[in-house]
């Protein structure tokens, strides 16, 4: 008794892929699958009762063994008893994912953060080590990694089943997400939200790596600058030094410690100076006039990329130690003052490649 | 409103099966239903109904009004600015006063005036008219000065107001927007042209019909107790006029106190 | 006749179909297509979507075959895009939005309040004409270039990112929108202001309560995605803003905007489809409906919270977590009703006396299917879970369990119980019995896999996919094939039962509705008396004892 090759190749690729679910590879992984589980449990029982009581019904009560039905009109009782119980246990559900959600969408403040930005039909990512990455992601295990998530055109979703993670990539404004990997491997990452002709194709690898190996990484795919050299240059050929400087008469808001910092806009209301924020101001200066200061910031709108933004957005959070302070100072001599006027786009300095791994 | 007949045994309307048989009803009556009063319980109903799916369709725009007003507000107050509060206020006098004329047909139609029906209708055919005359010359006025959203729009009365004598006249102190709510102008106009727009629509459609009213006002098709296409028609016509008059209030008037 | 089934036919050598009768009344075309009767307007409508469900139903195979491989190789990937965008547009505006509100509930609704037509016929037939205008666009769409923004229509893509006829095809939904809402008007107005004496709320069928609570639906959501799909043309046409970041316009507010009707839209289409279930439970168990109040309420209270939920769909979108939390309490809320109707139904068998006629069968996979496809509803409206789940082929599973093996299962049941009722003749009991059957099984192969598929990952709207997913893709398109076959079944036997069915005569399930207890086909007018209600819905005890009443026109 043989079974042929090919049919024996077929059952071994049968049972070796045919998960379920995908492998657990983050810390909410498996607190997403409790859940899961509890709710097919849950699914489970009811879809058995349900059965049950049409099946057990339909025999017990079919025409031939009970030829005349008796008129029930209800029973408040039952009633009562198939409301509350389902309510209770969606009620339940309702808690437990709310505080995974929470979780998911709440990063910790000692997260690394990694920009993304994605774009029909790519993702890139950017390290705050000035690494660059497209369709991948290599991030160490052990730690908590933010992504700040941007989008170029449209939606896109970036999508990390073996995480449990998802988020939208929204054109115009920033969002979030936070995991913390724990198993080494390469996993799927792909782009969930149709984004036209190769959606499909926007598929890449999260490489998790252990942190040894990061390091490794790390060195080995440096550009040369980091993400906040990159923007500090991108803060000097745009001339923001202009108003932005430490001199007593500046136009504009000092930007040392203003990330994470609470800001008073001229309309009295208070903002915390977050990246969402921080791109906003530099998009939309209009609307987020700050308490003492003229309202007379130009737009930035089209001529930056949002890797541009990405990597102002990091300089000015790198401002949040003194001795960057200084470069501030030093970068106003740079280039003459030239307000409101255009510069090339996103001007990326010499050496930088996009390395994918 | 009654919803349902009561059944007292003695109401059982009972209707011939054979063909021909002549049934006791007016003549505007129409068949399925059992009663004149039926019908024009039921046809009122629906005309209620369907002002109601209009206040939803209409309330999408509020919505994006709502929101963006919310956000972009320097820029909706320069760009009102920019709407002529005259022709505006007499276009809502037009209607309202539209709408008195249509109620007074409502009133002739229901005591049978021939003539009054006629007189009126014919009056709020030619204020729809004067609206729809004065909102094409406003557009003409955005249109000339590149105010129509899309891709001729042009930014330049927002950022240097110097540039528009009259206006500037008017609102010396609006200061010049700079770019990035400069561009939230253009929403503001979007609104205001979808919004007109779809409220110029639905003029159109009143108008057109009541050309078709008048022409059976005056063969006394209204006036001989079939009045419920001239009530339900009012209340489309009053529909229409409170629509604008929120339009007025919320695009010409933001921020108009000197 | 066998005694497990409740069929009473009259003496197939003498029945006739009775000579006068709605069809008979009038020939010739223009009387069809100029007709106010609210019977006729329902078999033109019955023509009109089975005609577009076997076009998406082509294109749901094209899909299938393209997904038997990892790699995108029967069609290019723009040629997908566009054929499920219109895969879904077909299915949901031009068949299960229309299915059983315009053609069951054009029919009975009049008939189970005593009413001789509903109450704007003239509406009724623009309804129709709208319907039609809007798929001879649609149509017109697909075969001059097609459209691939996906059913959604997200915005910016749909607005700025593609050059297909997205104008067009959003019209053609707009048109259709508009031919839903004047349905929905003409039932509430009805429903309301021509009952028959007698007949009181708690007296209609739960048919006619379902499709009330799905009026209201229709008539107050429908709006807000026509000035959404206006929107979105504008932005096309004209580069308005409204959508465009870089004017300030928010792309999510069209989100906001669709989904508000989106949501509704899907109690639009199973409302209806659990009116029939009422009918066919309570038919088939020769019982009335248990607890025919808390049926009846929690179709309205669907229809209630079912405006309040829609933002659970954008729960990745970077809505605030306490909107989150709004909107996910409310659809725990909304998943209560449902559960409610189906221990009703299930109740409802209690010490019924029960057959298995087809009619039964669909409705025996309703509960099934229904009840699956709810629970998973429970995974995606749970925040936690739905992060992982949503935009992956869970969703797509989720939705076609309950549209599928729920509001479609729902339909067959109803077009099964009323044929002869609509036509005089009985459709063929053996062949429809396996085609139920093949339905069930079809189904369940080709949507259970793919819950699997979204758990692993597998996003939605995907021409290549991972090598891993393979084998269950291919148990999908197999299952897929066996559902065609299901589908298809029908068709013929239904369409062979116009000659050759046995006669029906009035009541040939013995049934309680008002409908039942005139002649098959029906008059014109419905009825040769208008009659009086004097007895409770679902009264079977009233219908022993009108056993020997028959009136018809012969």
């Amino acid at each position: 008794m043989h079974i042929s090759s090919v049919l024996w190749q077929f059952l071994v690729k049968w049972l070796t892929n045919f998960a379920l679910y995908p492998p657990e590879a983050s810390k909410i992984a498996p607190q997403f699958d409790a859940l899961y589980f509890f709710m097919i449990l849950v699914s489970l029982i009811g879809l058995t009762v349900v059965i049950l009581l049409v099946t057990s019904f339909s025999i017990m009560y079919s025409k031939k063994r009970h030829p005349v039905a008796v008129q029930i009109e209800g029973s408040t009782m039952l009633e009562a008893t198939w409301t509350i119980i389902p309510l209770g246990l969606f009620l339940v559900m309702f808690v437990w994912g709310a505080l995974i959600y929470f979780r998911v969408y709440t990063p910790p403040a000692n997260a690394m953060n990694i920009y993304v930005v994605g774009k029909q039909w790519m993702w890139k990512a950017e390290h705050p080590g000035g690494q660059h990455e497209i369709n991948s992601l290599h991030i160490p295990t052990g730690r908590a990694i933010q992504l700040t998530l941007i989008s170029q055109d449209v939606f896109h979703s970036f999508s990390i089943p073996a995480f449990r993670v998802k988020r939208e990539a929204i054109p115009g404004r920033y969002t979030t997400v936070w995991f913390e990997a724990t198993t080494p491997g390469t996993y799927h990452l792909f782009c969930t939200q149709y984004c036209g002709t190769d959606h499909s194709h926007m598929i890449g690898d999260i490489v998790v790596m252990t942190p040894e190996d990061y390091k490794k990484w790390l060195q080995s795919s440096t550009s040369g600058a980091s993400l906040a050299q990159n923007g500090e240059r991108l803060f000097a050929s745009l001339s923001c030094a202009a108003c932005h400087n430490t001199r007593p008469d500046a136009r504009g808001p000092n930007l040392a410690n203003v990330y994470g910092a609470k800001l008073t806009l001229a309309n009295g209301q208070a903002t915390l100076a977050d990246e969402a924020y921080i791109r906003e101001a530099i998009l939309n200066p209009s609307q987020h006039n700050i308490e003492g200061y003229a309202p007379i910031m130009p737009t930035y709108q089209g001529q930056i990329s949002e890797d541009g933004v990405f990597a102002l957005v990091e300089y000015i959070k790198s401002l949040n130690s003194d001795y960057r302070v200084q470069q501030t100072t030093t970068t106003t001599t740079l280039l003459p003052e030239s307000e409101g006027k255009t510069t090339p786009a996103g001007q990326k300095p010499a050496g930088q490649g996009m390395v994918k791994q | 409103m009654s919803d349902s007949q009561v059944v007292t045994g003695n109401e059982v309307v009972v209707h011939d099966a054979a063909e021909g048989a002549h049934h006791e009803h007016l003549p505007y009556q129409r068949h399925h239903f059992e009663t004149y009063a039926q019908q024009s319980d039921a046809t009122n109903f629906a005309m209620w109904l369907f002002l109601l799916t209009e206040i939803m369709f209409f309330g999408g725009l509020f919505t994006a009004y709502l929101i963006y007003r919310n956000w972009y507000y320097p820029a909706f107050v320069v760009a009102s600015h920019q709407l002529d509060v005259v022709w505006g206020t007499l276009n809502t006098l037009v209607l309202i006063i539209s709408s008195f004329t249509m109620a007074m047909g409502v009133w002739c139609a229901e005591t049978r005036r021939r003539r009054g029906l006629v007189i009126s209708l014919s009056l709020t055919f030619i204020l729809g008219l004067a609206f729809l005359g004065i909102k094409s010359i406003e557009w003409g006025e955005k249109i000339e000065k590149h105010h129509v959203p899309g891709f001729h729009y042009s930014l330049q009365t927002f950022l240097d107001p110097a540039s528009d004598p009259k206006v500037h006249k008017e609102y010396p102190k609006d200061q010049p927007l700079r770019l990035d709510m400069a561009r939230h102008t253009e929403i503001y106009f979007f609104l205001y042209f979808a919004m007109t727009g779809m409220h110029a629509l639905h003029m159109v459609i009143g108008v057109g019909i009541l050309v078709f009213m008048i022409v059976r006002a005056r063969a006394g098709a209204y006036t001989t107790g079939h009045v419920t296409f001239v009530e339900n028609f009012g209340l489309y016509w009053h529909f229409v006029d409170i629509i604008w008059i929120y339009l007025f209030a919320l695009l010409y008037l933001i921020s108009r106190h000197p | 006749m066998s005694s497990s089934t409740i069929v009473s036919l009259p003496d197939q050598s003498t029945a006739r179909v009775p000579k006068m009768n709605f069809i008979s009344k009038e020939n010739g075309l223009l009387s069809w297509l100029l007709t106010g009767d609210h019977k006729r307007i329902a078999i033109l409508y019955l023509v009109s979507i089975t005609f577009f469900f076997f076009i998406g139903g082509a294109l749901a195979g094209l899909i299938r075959l393209e997904l038997l491989t990892p790699q995108s190789d029967l069609m290019a990937t723009d040629t997908y895009n566009k054929v499920f965008t219109m895969h879904g547009i077909i299915m949901i505006f031009f068949f299960l939005v229309p299915s059983v509100p315009a053609t069951l509930g054009n029919f009975f609704i009049p008939m189970m309040i005593g009413a001789k037509d509903l109450a704007l016929p003239k509406i009724n037939l623009l309804s129709w004409y709208l319907y039609i205008a809007a798929g001879i666009l649609a149509l017109y769409s697909m075969m001059t270039g097609g459209v691939d923004t996906g059913w959604t229509f997200t915005t910016p893509l749909s607005t700025h990112y593609l050059n297909t006829n997205v104008v067009s095809t959003g019209l053609a939904i707009f048109i259709a929108g508009f031919s839903s809402i004047f349905t929905g008007l003409n039932f509430i107005v009805t429903i309301h202001k021509m009952r028959c004496p007698g007949m009181t709320w708690f007296r209609m069928p739960l048919f006619v309560w379902a499709h009330y609570a799905a009026s209201i639906l229709m008539v107050l959501g429908t709006p807000v995605v026509a000035i959404a799909l206006v929107l979105v043309v504008l932005e096309r046409v004209a580069g308005i803003g409204v959508f465009d970041p870089t004017k300030g316009g928010d792309p999510l507010l069209f989100q906001h905007l669709f989904w508000f009707y989106s949501h509704p839209a899907v109690y639009i289409m199973i409302l209806p489809g659990m009116g029939v279930i009422s009918e066919t439970i309570s038919t088939f168990s020769r019982k009335r409906v248990f607890g025919y109040t808390a049926v009846a309420f929690s179709s309205v209270a669907i229809a209630v919270f079912g405006f309040f939920v829609w933002a659970h769909h954008m729960f990745i979108m970077g809505i605030s977590n306490y909107s989150m939390l709004v909107f996910s309490l409310l659809t725990m809320l909304v998943a209560v009703p449902s559960a409610i109707k189906i221990f009703n139904w299930a109740f409802t068998l209690y010490k019924g006396s029960i057959t298995f006629e087809t009619p039964m069968l669909y409705t025996f996979g309703f509960m099934g299917l229904f009840t699956i496809g709810g629970l998973t509803g429970v995974f995606l409206g749970t925040s936690g879970t739905d992060i992982h789940l949503t935009e992956t082929y869970f969703i797509v599973a989720h939705f076609h369990f309950v549209m599928v093996g729920g509001m479609l299962m729902a339909f067959l049941a109803g077009i099964h119980f009323w044929w002869p009722k609509m036509t005089g003749r009985m459709y063929p009991e053996k062949i429809s019995q396996f085609a139920a059957v093949v339905t069930f099984i079809g189904f369940n192969f080709t949507f259970f896999p793919q819950f699997i598929l979204g758990t692993l990952g597998m996003p939605r709207r995907y021409a290549s996919y991972p090598p891993e997913f393979q084998i269950l893709n291919v148990f999908s398109t197999a299952g897929a094939t066996i559902l065609g076959v299901g589908y298809l079944l029908p068709l013929l036997y239904l369409t062979w039962s116009l000659k050759y069915g046995e006669i029906a005569g009035e009541n040939p399930w013995q049934a309680t509705g008002l409908e039942w207890q005139t002649q098959s086909p029906p008059l014109t007018e419905n009825f040769p008396a208008i009659p009086i209600m004097d007895h409770e819905a679902y009264d079977y005890e009233w219908l022993e004892g009108q056993k020997e009443k028959v009136a018809s026109v012969g």
